[in-house]
């Protein structure tokens, strides 16, 4: 509620009214067609009210008439940063539920390609970070070196950004010849180019100013609202499936879950950062043992899954990407839910805005990394 | 060196040889403004275009390239295309304010470039108190800002005016005291003898330490004041879209839109004028032969040469850092310029009792 | 005292702090090898894309006109949403024999999602992924293409 003020001349209280703003559907910094209804009193925000629902495609009952191969498309146009790792969800979904065993070789390359996935999406939410705070520079910065690893997709599968590249039982194709080479060209040149993001902004008096104490998350919070991901783990939310729960080739490689304890959005971008590192590790821990093999299993043409429930969750670059499947025996599934990442960080947007001002609002929204139609699907 | 002056003056005489007063100060003041009308759309297309490649360059890409060889006409085109804009009127807007907001903003410009020295005798206006005048007119501009939020009837656009509003009269102060300290130095207001007595060198490197202060200060209160670079709040498009002129199409957003770049001209040029000596060429105390050298290049060159300088310096902050927050601007402002500008003025004045400056 | 040194300190980190950033855009202005636009229509020439890239279905023709589509079908069935329809026809060959070949490949550019599903399922390797990626077009009708090119016939031996 807005204070009340007296009129110094009549001494009676003032009227004053909370000031709605519609922020959103088009605005240039809730990324999409988010729109959130703020309650206001000046510049400082009382109330966030995300309004959902206007890139709503049904994509979960589409996946109800769909066969299982059919489906792995769609979950490209949820999380369209890391399209990879939903893909495969649905996959590992699948192939848990035929007890199928996947080849050493796609496991591997899998994990290559949710690393680079991460990165990719990881840089260009840095470039979009640094856009929201005002430094527009650091977009293109960003977009450059992402470049280079949406090269390597589009010459591996020939999609840059809604790849489709797991199928259930493994891969659509065997890596290119010239992917190692690229992988490795970009490693190098990306750890050339971290730091420079570092200077940029992290050590930015402004930046410092923006995000400390901005948007703070506790750990009980974080878990509550079931905020997962770089965001949940910025607050000390020990959730990184790739670690509690590994899958494909993630119990082979070393890595540090990068955590912290602050909770603030400077934590978030830390963490962010660090993630950067920990995956350019894994990629170089990788690269060169690709397993020699097959790049897919032997499936049937038209995959039925036996009768029953399964739950499969990934670790996407927004956090926990979760597929449960219940099968009837047929040829598609009897339901199909998705348990995605941004749904629950947004959850939570309110709680972290609550006394911030509209600037603190754009920072927060783009710590939590949202994706629109990952939240609406 | 060249005085405009006997070019003025000889216009003046040959006028008033057939003419009477009236009419020949009249046609003064026609080709005055003529001048200043080409030079303020002159200003504006090659700033938008400088503005537009520079920031390319900084960030990877080329820029306008389609439009002439190297994307020259593209601000002209741009241009074009304004004026051929629907001009766009919110339903409930307050029409008449709505219309009267970017003159306001184009006619405080235009006062304030009424005053920039050009060169030596190349100044339409000469007060004695000068730099009193140019903090004054140049203050006006807010008061457009306002009207512009108020009267579109949008709410962001009332943030932006709101936030402009509290910016721009804060960093006022910083802009004049950090001038005073120069003044004090100079010892006059005038804008013309502010420059002559750079004639053995520049206040910025005559002025030891404090000058320095006062210019460093003066750079980040003027981007502030032109609400450019990390200090754009009230345009602050992640935030408010476009803040004040969300609603303005057309030649109404093309007022807005240039006297924001003539704005970082005017700041430019007083920068360059009071710190850096206006047209006055690089002088060395009394090295008669390098002083001699230095005057063949001509004044205008030298004026247009620093304000290119502190204009690039604007734009490089402007795509460098990230934007400040509305408490933080004032923070900045009332915690730190503030309190650095009256203790430095001070230790100016102290240097200028002692008579310590070079 | 205290106080002071820090507030003044403090003054000196943050300069020293947006330098470094002014560094790294300064590198760059100054450095103009490392710019990365390419300008698209102008190096059309040279624009070529890597070898996987999915840009629309096409049918392969040899130089005789002829296909490899026998018209089963199974990229409809592959297919998530609906881009392709397979309309055929019965022919009587030489031998009397009444024999299905495909009437019109119709391939719906505007409403392929590019999954590469149905280019998997084909028995033949009738189809495939052209590199070809500027689909602009003025009318959404021209997005509806027929694959097949008037005249063509199923090539010998494949069955």
């Amino acid at each position: 509620m807005a204070e009340t003020h007296i009129n110094t001349i009549s001494g009676k209280p003032l009227e004053s009214q909370e000031y709605l703003i519609n922020m959103g559907p088009q605005h240039p910094s809730t990324h999409g067609v988010l729109r959130l209804l703020l309650t206001l009193d000046g510049e400082i925000i009382h109330k966030v009210e995300p309004h959902l629902g206007y890139i709503h495609r049904s994509i979960e009952k589409m996946c109800e008439k769909d066969s299982y191969t059919q489906i792995v498309h769609l979950t490209d146009r949820m999380d369209y940063l890391s399209s990879h790792m939903n893909n495969e969800a649905v996959s590992l979904a699948v192939e848990q539920g035929l007890e199928l065993e996947m080849p050493e070789r796609v496991k591997v390359i899998r994990t290559i390609i949710s690393e680079l996935t991460r990165l990719s999406s990881h840089q260009l939410w840095w470039g979009v970070f640094g856009m929201d705070l005002g430094a527009i520079t650091t977009f293109l910065y960003g977009f450059r070196d992402r470049e280079m690893i949406i090269d390597i997709f589009e010459e591996t599968c020939g999609a840059r950004l809604t790849m489709n590249y797991n199928v259930p039982g493994g891969l659509m194709f065997d890596i290119h010849p010239n992917f190692q080479k690229r992988t490795k060209a970009f490693v190098a040149h990306f750890k050339q180019k971290l730091p420079e993001y570092d200077q940029l902004l992290t050590g930015n008096v402004i930046f410092e100013l923006r995000t400390k104490g901005v948007g703070i998350l506790s750990k009980e919070d974080a878990i509550s609202y079931g905020v997962t991901g770089p965001s949940g783990r910025a607050s000390g939310f020990s959730n990184d499936v790739r670690k509690h729960n590994p899958y494909s080739a993630y119990s082979q490689v070393e890595f540090k879950e990068a955590l912290s304890e602050e909770g603030d959005s400077y934590a978030r971008y830390k963490v962010r950062i660090q993630e950067m590192w920990e995956s350019l590790s894994i990629i170089e821990q990788l690269i060169d043992n690709i397993p020699e093999g097959d790049y897919k299993a032997k499936t049937k043409a038209v995959i039925k899954l036996p009768k029953g429930e399964y739950y499969q969750k990934v670790e996407t670059a927004r956090g926990e990407f979760g597929v449960y499947i219940i099968s009837e025996g047929g040829k598609s599934p009897y339901r199909l839910k998705f348990r995605s990442p941004g749904f629950s960080n947004l959850s939570a947007l309110d709680h972290m805005a609550k006394g911030a001002k509209i600037g603190d609002l754009v920072v927060i929204m783009s710590t939590l990394d949202l994706v629109i139609p990952d939240i609406d699907r | 060196m060249y005085d405009f002056k006997s070019l003025t003056d000889s216009i003046h005489t040959s006028l008033s040889a057939g003419l009477s007063p009236i009419m020949v100060t009249i046609i003064e003041f026609v080709i005055i403004a003529f001048a200043f009308m080409i030079l303020f759309t002159l200003l504006g297309l090659i700033l938008v275009y400088a503005e537009r490649k520079i920031c390319a360059f900084f960030q990877l890409r080329l820029g306008p390239m389609r439009v002439g060889k190297w994307g020259m006409a593209q601000t002209a085109a741009d241009a074009v295309k304004l004026i051929f804009k629907e001009p766009l009127v919110t339903k409930n807007a307050d029409k008449f304010l709505f219309n009267l907001a970017p003159f306001i903003i184009i006619l405080s410009t235009f006062l304030a470039l009424g005053a920039m020295p050009f060169a030596k005798g190349l100044h339409a206006l000469d007060f004695d108190i000068g730099v009193l005048y140019l903090t004054a007119v140049s203050s006006i501009g807010v008061i457009g800002i306002l009207i512009a939020g108020w009267s579109s009837d949008n709410k962001y656009s009332l943030i932006g005016a709101m936030r402009s509003g509290a910016q721009v009269v804060s960093y006022e102060l910083s802009v004049g005291l950090s001038l005073l300290t120069v003044v004090v130095l100079a010892g006059s207001l005038q804008f013309s003898e502010i420059i002559a007595s750079q004639e053995a060198g520049w206040w910025i490197f005559r002025g030891h330490i404090p000058a320095l202060i006062a210019f460093v200060i003066f750079m980040i209160a003027g981007t502030a004041e032109t609400t450019r670079g990390p200090f754009d709040l009230p345009e602050a498009e992640s935030e408010l879209t476009a803040g004040f002129h969300t609603e303005y199409s057309g030649l109404k957003f093309a007022f807005f839109f240039l006297a924001e770049f003539v704005n970082m001209f005017i700041i430019a040029g007083i920068g360059a004028t009071v710190f850096l000596g206006g047209w006055m060429p690089f002088h060395i105390g009394n090295w008669e032969g390098f002083n001699r050298v230095m005057d063949f290049i001509p004044p205008l060159f030298w004026f247009f040469g620093k304000v290119t300088f502190l204009i690039f310096l604007m734009m490089w902050f402007k795509w460098t850092f990230p934007r400040l927050r509305i408490d933080q601007l004032l923070r900045l402002e009332w915690k730190y310029l503030l309190p650095i500008n009256l203790v430095n003025i001070l230790v100016m004045a102290f240097i200028v009792l002692k008579g310590w400056q070079f | 005292m205290k106080a002071i040194i820090k507030y003044i300190s403090s003054i000196f980190k943050a300069l020293k702090s947006l330098f470094r950033g002014m560094a790294v855009t300064g590198h760059y202005i100054s450095h103009p090898k490392e710019i990365i636009t390419q300008q698209y229509p102008e190096n059309r020439e040279t624009l070529k894309m890597f070898d996987m890239f999915r840009g629309e279905v096409v049918l392969t023709h040899n130089e005789r006109n002829e296909h490899r589509c026998t018209g089963c079908s199974a990229c409809e069935v592959a297919c998530p949403n609906g881009s392709i329809e397979i309309i055929s026809k019965r022919i009587e060959m030489p031998d009397g024999k009444k024999k299905k070949v495909i009437d019109k490949f119709v391939y719906h550019l505007s409403m392929c999602t590019f999954c590469n599903l149905c280019i998997l399922s084909c028995p033949t390797d009738a189809i495939k992924m052209s590199q070809d990626f500027e689909h602009a077009v003025f009318d959404r009708s021209q997005l509806t293409k027929v694959l097949n090119k008037t005249g063509s016939k199923l090539m010998e031996g494949v069955r």
